[in-house]
């Protein structure tokens, strides 16, 4: 048997069977050893994959050898080869970060469980990527949103549950849409291989089901996505969850939505039958800027480093749309790349907010005044995020910010460059808000004892945080994927 | 020995390695003192092995790598970004003596930290000097930026605090919100942002929309202080006086200056400027903060912030002279840039030796004070009469060019300009220098007697004064460079 034929299906499979595995062997050691490997294979297998599609193209695998459209297919290109890496990269760094970050944060018989909820989570998010049939779409999203809630509902503080229930609420509504949604394209195409119906909607396009089911899944991902106004569940879950989920959920979740997104729109419906027949281009554009400033100017105000960061996540967000909504190459590429680029950075910046979290135990402005004195490289990580997040040139957010710009400046949208320099502006404000906190108030009494972060936590949280510089300066695996991958989407490529 | 290449290079590569070196020497203040100064003196050396082969016509170049396809980090070395160079490196070393003398003798704390930002804002100084395209320069400009922010706030206090929001809020949002954009469109119009001799935007606009993109780079490049971007100046004047001395008499302002004059003829092209007439705008913008930048100094009563309107004022020489497009006011420009440096370092110098040794910050608690401190009023006379353009002072050479460039060019608003705040520099510095050695100072019962300030930063003053004589006396490798510039 061939290993390398089976890789897609394995990407799923692997982490997969690690779940069950880690809640019957319920020993925590054996558990988070069990889960670190499964993620590392995982991002073996995701790189892999990465390798081979930019070598010979898309890669279509059948699940069972069921052919397509009957059978599921497993269809990885260029886009969600990309998203494979970013979202495996991301569990193979948190996963061994976490083993110490929730010693303080979750109780000890529960830690199995967590593990089991994380690579259940990554197997959801993987599959979402990297299959090519509709209903397998929301399968695995409920998988990944299901463990979501319990690992957000781990969080030590009592509001922990509140969060993962109004995530909950909020995130049925979005998978039902979803369904809805799927199920209006499957009466339509009698098929639920997005390729496939790819090509039969083209003969259908324009009836009242098909222009309803476009509504039901936008509206339906874009809970996910928490495209401003529908993303009143992010703050409070980011806040509440254990540090190292916010990690990962920060840096994925929402990344997997945009995708789930993008997939339908340019390879199910066709970007001229999205743009063309509904105002989506103006909507979007309208909800990005929304969130763009209404997000920003909103993490100003907070108190808790978490939320404000989940703010800047809703902004971030934003910018992601803002690229979509250029319906150009260059907004594709911006979209694209930022999915990877603002991964990275939010990871990192929650990953070292976790570093915080335990060191000070807390992650409140009050609590972690002076922390350029008590934790000054840490602090100093958090700054570089920052500046990713505002866009200084040398950081990965400076490269999305430039193909952004570009896509507004085809196009001949001044107002529009203006809005986006002004709210990477807000984006400074806020950063600015930890800096002065950081370095020039005196260090708070109670805080003189700092938690060394041990290595299993500060090695992951390092690596994240030269990925922030690394990809700012070298942008021939993200530049180059994205761009592919937006000229793949916009040529109409099946 | 280096090539040209190699030295490109190592100018940036040894202040950031000297940069590590410090922050690692931190619990030894000599040995990180002694790091700063050889650093300082290898930049130097580095930077003078480029000089004979640029003032022979040679450019060397070197392209890092590329950052998007298309844009590369590259480095060309041109005449003036040669003379920037010199000076931002040439006036290092004598400033690290200084910061030495003054960290110590005003007993400051966080000095690993203060030299150690000094040694990455000046890689980032030789990182604009030498860009070879405008992409380049942008992000070291931005680096500049926030390797000075922790120079600013030094202090730690809510004062440093608020003056470095102003610093940080002006720079980051003129750079951001007006050059970023600026930069990209450029990109999207003419395919490339090298700099090259004649610019690469001729034939790509039309006056009107050439001269709003010249507003967007000029206003862009807050550093240049340009009204109204101009606050953050007086701003960062909360910073200890080294950081004011070399970064904002010096580096960071400079970078500035040059930043416009490079973007004015080496983006734009001084012919394409000249044949739309996009450049009148900027000559009346200039002016006004010529003279309005001076008449604020007239009233400012604490010194340092007397020399930062000084400081802005004399930068809308260099940035009206440019304006003009006149071969002699651009040899001005140039020479100014030059002149000014020498000049307004040792000001600053000045005001913090006086601070160091007599605790005095205000004008009018000067009287006598020349007196006591001999050297030190006496290079404050001799870079006064720069600034007022008077020899033997070098700024008496770049005021010469400038105001023959504007009768040429026959823009008798910009001689009116240069005359009067001629005037106007005479009426807020002479007074000082007058009243340091011919007035009796009151008898005070707070005034406890004190002498010269430390030897170090008497040193330093006095070196720099002297440079701003002998380049009255030998001006020609400004000159040279600066005909070069024109003349390629």
């Amino acid at each position: 048997m061939n290993l390398a034929t089976h890789l897609p299906a394995l990407q799923v499979v692997v982490p997969l069977i690690a779940a069950p595995l880690t809640v019957l062997l319920r020993r925590r050691s054996v558990a988070f050893g069990l889960a670190l490997v499964a993620s590392w294979l995982t991002l073996a297998i995701s790189l892999l994959l990465w390798w081979q599609v930019a070598s010979t193209g898309t890669i279509s695998y059948a699940i069972g050898s069921w052919p397509a459209p009957w059978g599921i297919e497993y269809r990885v290109d260029r886009l969600n080869s990309f998203l494979l890496v970013l979202v495996s990269g991301i569990a193979a760094l948190v996963l061994p970060f976490s083993h110490s970050s929730i010693e303080s944060e979750v109780p000890a018989q529960q830690h199995y469980l967590f593990y089991t909820m994380f690579v259940l989570c990554l197997a959801g998010l993987l599959g979402i990527a990297i299959t090519g049939d509709a209903f397998n779409i929301f399968v695995f999203l409920e998988v990944s949103s299901l463990s979501a809630y319990v690992l957000i509902a781990l969080g030590r503080d009592r509001r922990a549950l509140f969060a993962a229930y109004q995530y909950l609420l909020m995130g049925s509504i979005g998978a039902t849409f979803l369904v809805i949604g799927i199920g209006l394209l499957y009466l339509m195409t009698g098929t639920l291989n997005l390729a496939d119906m790819g090509h039969r909607l083209a003969s259908v396009q324009g009836t009242r089901p098909v222009l309803a089911a476009l509504a039901f899944i936008t509206v339906g991902v874009s809970l996910k996505l928490a495209l401003f106004p529908l993303h009143q569940w992010l703050p409070n879950a980011y806040t509440f969850a254990p540090s190292a989920v916010s990690a990962f959920l920060a840096a994925t979740a929402t990344k997997v939505a945009v995708y789930v997104l993008l997939r339908f729109y340019f390879t199910v419906f066709g970007e001229s039958a999205v743009f063309a027949k509904l105002p989506m281009q103006q909507m979007m554009l309208l909800l990005a800027l929304a969130g763009m400033f209404a997000a920003s100017t909103i993490a100003i105000f907070q108190t808790d480093l978490k939320r404000l960061f989940a703010y800047s996540s809703v902004a971030q967000i934003g910018y992601i749309i803002l690229g979509l909504s250029f319906n150009s190459a260059s907004g594709l590429t911006a979209s694209i790349v930022h999915l990877f680029n603002h991964g990275v950075t939010k990871g990192a910046i929650f990953m070292l907010l976790g570093c915080v979290a335990l060191g000070v135990g807390g992650t409140t402005l009050a609590r972690v005044q002076g922390l350029g004195k008590r934790m000054p490289l840490v602090s100093f990580g958090i700054v570089v995020g920052g500046l990713s997040l505002m866009g200084v040139p040398g950081t990965a957010g400076f490269i999305s910010k430039w193909y952004l710009l570009l896509a507004a400046l085809e196009q001949g949208q001044w107002w529009l460059v203006f809005m986006i320099v002004v709210s990477s502006l807000l984006a400074a404000v806020y950063v600015w808000r930890f800096v002065e906190v950081a370095y020039f108030r005196a260090p708070r009494g109670d805080t003189a004892n700092v938690v060394a972060t041990p290595w299993l936590m500060s090695l992951p949280t390092a690596v994240l945080v030269i990925a922030t510089v690394y990809f700012g300066l070298d942008t021939s695996f993200t530049i180059g994927t994205a761009s592919d991958a937006a000229a793949a989407l916009l040529g109409g490529q099946r | 020995m280096l090539t040209p290449e190699q030295a490109i290079l190592a100018s940036m590569v040894v202040p950031s390695a000297g940069a590590i070196l410090i922050s690692l020497a931190g619990r030894t203040p000599n040995l990180r003192e002694a790091i700063t100064l050889v650093t300082a003196a290898l930049l130097l050396a580095v930077v003078l092995t480029l000089l004979p082969l640029v003032m022979a016509g040679g450019r060397p170049s070197l392209v890092l790598f590329s950052l998007l396809p298309g844009l590369d980090i590259a480095f060309q070395v041109e005449p003036l970004g040669m003379l920037f160079a010199l000076i931002a490196s040439g006036l290092w070393i004598v400033n690290s003596l200084y910061s030495i003398g003054y960290m110590r003798g005003n007993n400051e704390a966080n000095q690993t930290r203060f030299f150690v930002c000094f040694a990455v804002a000046l890689a980032a100084t030789m990182g604009i000097a030498f860009s070879g395209n405008l992409l380049t320069l942008f992000i070291f400009y931005e680096v500049l930026t926030l390797s000075t922010y922790p120079l600013v706030t030094h202090h730690g206090t809510d004062k440093a605090r608020d003056g470095g929001r102003v610093y940080l809020g002006l720079l980051l949002s003129t750079s951001t919100v007006l050059l970023l954009p600026a930069l990209v469109f450029i990109w999207f119009i003419a395919g490339s942002t090298d700099f090259t001799v004649g610019g690469i935007l001729a034939d790509k606009l039309k006056p009107g929309e050439l001269a709003l993109l010249l507003g967007l780079c000029v206003f862009g490049i807050g550093k240049a202080a340009l009204m109204p971007f101009h606050r953050w100046l007086p701003a960062a004047m909360v910073a200890p006086t080294p950081v004011s001395a070399l970064l904002h008499a010096v580096a960071v302002v400079k970078a500035g200056v040059f930043s416009v004059v490079k973007v004015m003829v080496y983006v734009f092209g001084v012919d394409t400027l000249a044949t739309a007439g996009a450049t009148n705008w900027l000559v009346a913008v200039a002016g006004f903060t010529i003279v309005a930048a001076s008449v604020v100094a007239l009233s400012a009563d604490n010194l340092k912030r007397r020399l930062a309107y000084s400081t802005i004022s004399q930068l809308s020489y260099v940035t009206m002279a440019a304006a003009l497009l006149a071969p002699l006011s651009l040899v001005g420009a140039v020479m100014h840039i030059a002149a000014h440096a020498v000049g307004k370092i040792t000001l600053f110098f000045a005001a913090g030796a006086i601070y160091t040794a007599a605790h005095k910050t205000e004008v009018s608690q000067l009287d006598g004070i020349g007196r006591r401190m001999p050297w030190t009023m006496g290079a404050f006379a001799i870079a006064a009469l720069s600034m007022i353009g008077l020899p033997p002072a070098a700024g008496f050479i770049s005021k010469w060019y400038m105001v023959s460039g504007a009768m040429a060019s026959q823009h008798w608003l910009a001689v009116t300009v240069i005359v009067l705040s001629t005037l106007l520099n005479a009426g807020y510095f002479l007074p000082i220098i007058y009243r340091a050695f011919f007035v009796t100072p009151p008898a005070d019962a707070h005034d406890h007697p004190h002498g010269e300030a430390p030897l170090l930063m008497v040193i330093a003053l006095t070196a720099t004064a002297t440079a701003t004589v002998m380049l009255f006396f030998f001006p020609d490798v400004p000159l040279t460079l600066a005909r070069q510039m024109l003349n390629p």
